[in-house]
This record gives C-alpha cells, structure tokens and sequence, in this order.
C-alpha cells in the first residue's frame, strides 16, 4: 500500500512520472522475476498471477510512453551523487534512453509477451518446474526491455546476455534429447556472437575511451579525420565494425549465420518459440545492430555506400534462401522457423535501403512480422495441445472441421505475413518495396550508381512474397484443409488460448485499417525519424558536449 | 554419497567454519576495502561446498538444500531491487531516482556503519551470489545421481 501511494504521488507531477518509467519498465518483471519462485512455492497459481500482474504493467507503461513521449527522448542516468553539472557534457552515470523508436520497440515487445503469456496459461500445464519458467520469461522480458532502453555500449551487452542466457534455458525446457540438443548449440552460436560482441566493445572502448553510446558518436564524428590520415587507424575501425556487423547477424539469424535458428525456435514451448522468433531476434540482433550503425556510427548511404550494400546483400540472401528452404520442410514449427529467416531478411533489406519509405516499411515489418509469426506459432502450439504431433504427413488433414477458430487464426495470420491487402503485412512489405524504387530513381540521376539494382532489388522482393504465401498455404493445405480418413474426437482449444490468437489476428487488422491513419504519422514516422537523423541523437542525450564542440 | 576419508573430514570441519566467517567479513566491507557482495558471496559458498564434499549427503537432503538455497537466492535478489526502488519511491517529492542513497548523511566516512545503502545491497548481492553457487553446485551433484540409475 505504501508503495502503491508513493508510486500515485509521483504519478501527480505527470512530467515526473513518465521519467521515472525507463527504470519501472525495468524494476517490475525484475522483481517479479525474482519474486515468482518463491512464490510458486506457496501456490503455484500466484507464480502465473505474479507475471501477469508484471506483464500487463509493462504493457501499460509501454502504451503510455508511446502515447505521451514528446519529441525530447528521456534521458534517465543513474547517477549516484552531485554529478548533474556536468551531466549534459560528460556521462559519468550510465543513462537509458527512450526516444520514439525505443518506445516503439518497447510496445512491440511487450503486446507479444503480453499474448503469449495469456497463451501459456493453458498451453503450458502438462510442463513441470513452472516457477523456473515464469522467471526466466520474465528475466527474457527485462533483458528485451533493457537493451532496448540503454544509451551504454557495455549495458547494451549486459541485457542481451541476460536475455539470451534465459532463452537458451527456454529452448532446452522441454528436457527431451533432441530438445537439449537444440539448447546446446543455440548456446555455442549465440556465445560466439556475444564474445565476438565483447572483443569489439574491448576495441571501442580502448580507442574512443568511452562506451556511453551518444558520447560514443561524438567520438566517432572525431575520428573521421584520423582515419583520413592513418591507413592503419581505417582498418582498425573497419575490423571492428565487422565484427559487430558478424555478431549482430548471428544474433539475428541472417543466411550464413542461420543454422542454429531451425533447431532452437520450434524446440522451445509454443509460447516461446513465438517470443524468439516474433520479437528477441529482431530486438537483440536487429534493433541493436540498426541502432549501432545508424546513430552510433551515424552511416548513411553518401558517407558509406559499403554498410548498406552489406546490408542489402544479407538481406536479399535470407530472403531467399529462407523461403526456398521453408518450401521443403516437413514440421509445422521448422516451416514457420525457416520463414522467420526469410522475414528477418525483408527487415534487414528495408534497413539496407536506408530511405524514409524503407525505413518506415523495415519498422511496419517487425511490428506485422511480430503479431503475424507469434501468431503463426501461437497457432502450432494449438495444434499440439490438442494432437501432440508436428509433422506434416501425420497432421493428415482436415483439422479445420474440428479446430475452426485455430484455422481461421493461422489463415489470416498467413495472409498477413505473405503480404495480402487488408492487413499490416502488406504495407510493410510494400513500403520496404516503395523505398527500393525510391532509392533507383534517385540513383537514376547519378551515372555512377546503377539503378537498375535496385529495381531488381524490388522485384525479387515482390516475388518472394508470393513464395512466402506458397510455403505458408502448405501448412493450411496439410493440416487444416481437406479430409482425414480417419475420424477423430477433437475439440477447439481452451478459451484462453483462442482469446490469444484472435486478439493478435485483430490487431494485425487495426493495424493494416489504421496504417495511414495512425501508425505511420505517429508511431512509425517518428520512430524512422530518429533512425534518419542519425548522429544527431548524440546531440539530443548530450546536449552540453556537442554545443562545446561545434 | 558418504563422504571422504576422516583427515578430509576433520579439516573440513575445522576450515568451513572460518572460510564462512572471512566470506561474511568480505561482503561486510565491501564499501571499504577490496571484496563485495560477489567475492564475498563465492566465499560463503566455498564454505558450504566444502562441508558437503567432505560429508556427503543424500538425495534427499540435496532437494532440500535446493529449495532453501533457491528461496535465498530469490531473497536476495528482490531485496537488492528493493533498495534500488526504495530510492525511487521514497524521494517522491521530485528528488527520487533509481538506486538513489537512502541514508545519505549516515555514518562516518571510513568506518563499518557508513556509505549509505551501499552496504545493503552488499548484502543482498552477498545472499544472491552464495545462494546461486550452492544451488549450482546441488545441481550438479544430483544430476549425476540420476545419471547412474
């Protein structure tokens, strides 16, 4: 109660509140996370209301910050003394920092949590050890949360680690073999990208002195000089930005990277493959990598042209090799596995573009491939709560006749996902495509850049799309569809979890109808903004150092 | 599982005693000296493997030394949260912040009783730490039990 009073007297100064949210955002699923096994030890219901309780706060912290932030981001440091004289020139605490784009990324992850959370109250009762589940969910949440927030290079590490330790834990939840074995080389490939992740923090830090990520911009911009000067300084840097670009891929499951994404996402319960492929992927490997190069390093396509054709270059390549290997898969999760690589690629595409429109399109995507694959996964785990079996061949068909809403609910979350019309999926994917025109004809101009690339680059993207539809109605062809010869007594799964899928299949409709109405202008617009901006975010946290400098 | 030859168990007895007491000393001065909750922690859990290498225990003992020591890992964890959060709710008259000092005139400079609320959360990551050790240690040693069946 005391705190609860507390918690309304701060809530009163309403500028004071929403500064104080970054550390609630991250302070709520922590204690909860912690609270949770003990009190599962009392009565296993109070571990899930616990989480709830903690999930749904988050959910309203995070609508209220996108609804409320200004154009000023929040810049929270922690500091522990007298250090605010210098605070706008030097950062002696470590800072979060909630612009638009992080608000936006913090609504993403928590509406999925949000939903699969609901999905696993049912879904997950035949598991054992559940109080270590709901901690590591929760530790899996703040370690999102966390690393969207944070305006330190080494912090940034710190969450991810916290984050993708508790995933690795989650794959491996089930106990089977094959499912223990996922875990373990999920684990090796993920280690070897956050090791990679902190070699090159140990660099940056040595060079530039500083791992704050707005000082770290400024001592960037500085650099470019030395770098003009010393051949040996260029590699340096570029060996670095290497790695990072490596890691941050790996994290992200683009195609050399890919391997250990079909084995790890569909090992883990239902719930969680939805949270791994719908928002950790995107949030430990493209968001933070997205952030790194865009407002950090502050790259844009006149400075280095080299960045984006990366970019593009690992995009197109998940895009098609994840489809074309999605086309061939015989189990429901795997299939749905290899699709996220492909999605994945359309956002890194969309990134490498680099444009307003692609940008627009990039963040359109991880929110409509967020609602539409946790979806999509969501719906799986329905179907093996009521069947027990994965595979394709097995399923034999006609499932729709029993499971109607289950099938309604994957169908239009495939719709969403392939691109088709009402939904947020198709304006997502056809601005990633509207930039890749753009980006020709400003290129058209210029003799030396051919854009004709890019008008490839825009036609490979259309036609994977109609491939993304192919793969997705083999799954509603095998399992939904059609007749089964046998006969069967199965009923539609548990309230709870329908209630779940429905709610992400209407969301991704008010999503597609309110696109231009509120989307774009007011959550993707501005959060594109800060990406276009670029350096500038260095400005906006530390104001004092970069008014001293220029 | 019984134990070691009795040379083991004699200094064992002999050494845990002291090991807890220096790991408790570690946390305790955190705030002053080389050491912390971490150190300290891995410490006091030195002390408490010890014992249990040298004695040996059953299964059932080990399940429940993992209950305990998971509730204290637990305990430790929120009260390190509930002195950062404290320092957010309490000042809320504009001036809270997370992991704000919540004595900040306590004590004298350079002695035990003094540096604020840092000693506190010494101590909470003191209880973690230990706590997450033992538990891992019981962790391993019980899944080798099971193996052999």
């Amino acid at each position: 109660m005391e705190i609860l009073n507390a918690l309304i007297n701060i809530t009163d100064k309403g500028a004071g509140f929403l500064h104080s949210i970054p550390a609630l955002l991250i302070a709520i699923p922590l204690g909860a996370a912690f609270l949770a096994p003990i009190l599962f030890k009392l009565w296993k219901r109070l571990a899930e209301i616990i989480t709830g309780l903690a999930v749904t706060a988050c959910l309203v912290l995070a609508i209220y910050l996108v609804l409320f932030l200004g154009n000023t981001p929040i810049v929270y440091t922690f500091s522990g003394g007298n250090w605010e004289f210098i605070q706008n020139l030097l950062p002696l605490g470590i800072v979060f920092v909630v612009d638009k784009l992080a608000a936006f990324m913090l609504l993403v992850v928590s509406i999925l949590v949000f939903f699969a959370y609901l999905f696993g109250l049912k879904y997950l009762e035949r598991f054992t050890g559940l109080g270590k589940y709901y901690t590591l969910y929760l530790l899996m949440f703040t370690g999102m949360i966390g690393l969207v927030m944070t305006g330190d290079l080494f912090n940034m590490f710190v969450f991810m680690e916290i984050a993708a330790i508790s995933s690795y834990a989650l794959v491996a939840f089930g106990t089977e073999p094959e499912e223990l074995e996922a875990g373990f080389k999920y684990m090796v490939m993920g280690e070897i990208a956050s090791i990679m992740i902190l070699l090159s923090i140990a660099f940056i830090y040595s060079s530039t002195s500083t791992l704050n990520l707005a000082h770290l911009s400024y001592a960037f911009t500085q650099m470019q000089t030395q770098m003009a000067s010393t051949p040996g300084f260029r590699a340096g840097f570029y060996f670095v930005l290497i790695l990072l670009m490596f890691s941050f891929s790996l994290k992200a499951a683009l195609v050399p990277f890919h391997s250990w994404l079909p084995d790890a996402h569909p090992s883990a319960p239902a719930p969680i493959s939805a949270l791994l492929s719908g928002v950790f992927i995107k949030v430990l490997g493209v968001y933070a990598m997205v952030r790194i190069l865009y407002n950090v390093y502050g790259f844009s396509w006149e400075s280095s042209p080299e960045v984006f054709t990366a970019l593009i270059v690992l995009g197109l390549a998940s895009i098609i090799a994840g489809s074309l290997l999605a086309l061939n898969q015989k189990d429901y999760k795997r299939l749905l596995a290899y699709s996220s690589i492909s999605q994945v690629g359309y956002i890194i595409l969309g990134f490498g573009i680099g444009n307003l429109f692609a940008l627009i399109g990039a963040l359109a995507h991880i929110l409509a491939h967020a609602l539409g694959k946790g979806l999509l996964f969501l719906t799986s785990g329905s179907v093996v709560y009521r069947t027990g079996e994965r595979d394709l061949g097995k399923l034999g068909g006609g499932l729709g006749k029993y499971m109607p809403w289950t099938s309604l609910t994957y169908n239009l979350g495939a719709l969403s996902v392939a691109g088709i019309p009402p939904f947020l999926g198709f304006f997502s994917k056809m601005f990633i495509i509207l930039g890749a025109i753009d980006l020709a004809r400003v290129w058209d101009s210029d003799p030396s850049k051919p854009g004709w690339t890019m008008i490839a680059v825009a036609i490979i993207a259309g036609l994977f799309a109609v491939v993304t539809l192919g793969y997705l109605l083999k799954i509603t062809n095998q399992v939904f569809w059609g007749k089964s010869e046998e006969k069967r007594t199965l009923k539609e799964s548990p309230f709870i979890m329908v209630f779940a899928m429905v709610s992400l299949v209407v969301l991704l409709l008010a999503g597609g109808v309110a696109f231009f109405f509120w989307l774009k202008p007011e959550l993707l617009g501005p959060a594109a903004d800060v990406l276009l901006k670029g350096t500038k975010y260095g400005e906006l946290v530390l104001p004092g150092l970069f008014g001293a400098g220029g | 599982m019984s134990g070691m030859t009795p040379i083991v168990k004699v200094i064992a007895r002999t050494v845990a005693g002291f090991i807890f007491v220096y790991g408790c000393y570690i946390i305790l001065y955190g705030h002053l000296s080389p050491g912390g909750g971490f150190a300290g922690g891995a410490i006091v859990a030195a002390g408490l493997i010890l014992s249990r290498l040298a004695f040996g225990t059953s299964a059932a003992q080990e399940r429940s030394t993992s209950i305990s020591s998971s509730i204290f890992e637990s305990s430790g964890g929120i009260l390190f949260l509930l002195v950062a959060v404290l320092g957010l709710v309490i000042f809320a008259q504009g001036a809270g912040f997370f992991f704000k000092n919540l004595f900040p005139e306590f004590g004298k400079g350079g002695t035990l009783v003094s540096a604020g609320s840092i000693p506190l959360s010494n101590i909470a990551i003191g209880i973690k730490v230990g706590a997450a050790m033992l538990s891992i240690f019981v962790v391993l040693a019980s899944t080798k039990y099971i193996f052999k069946e």
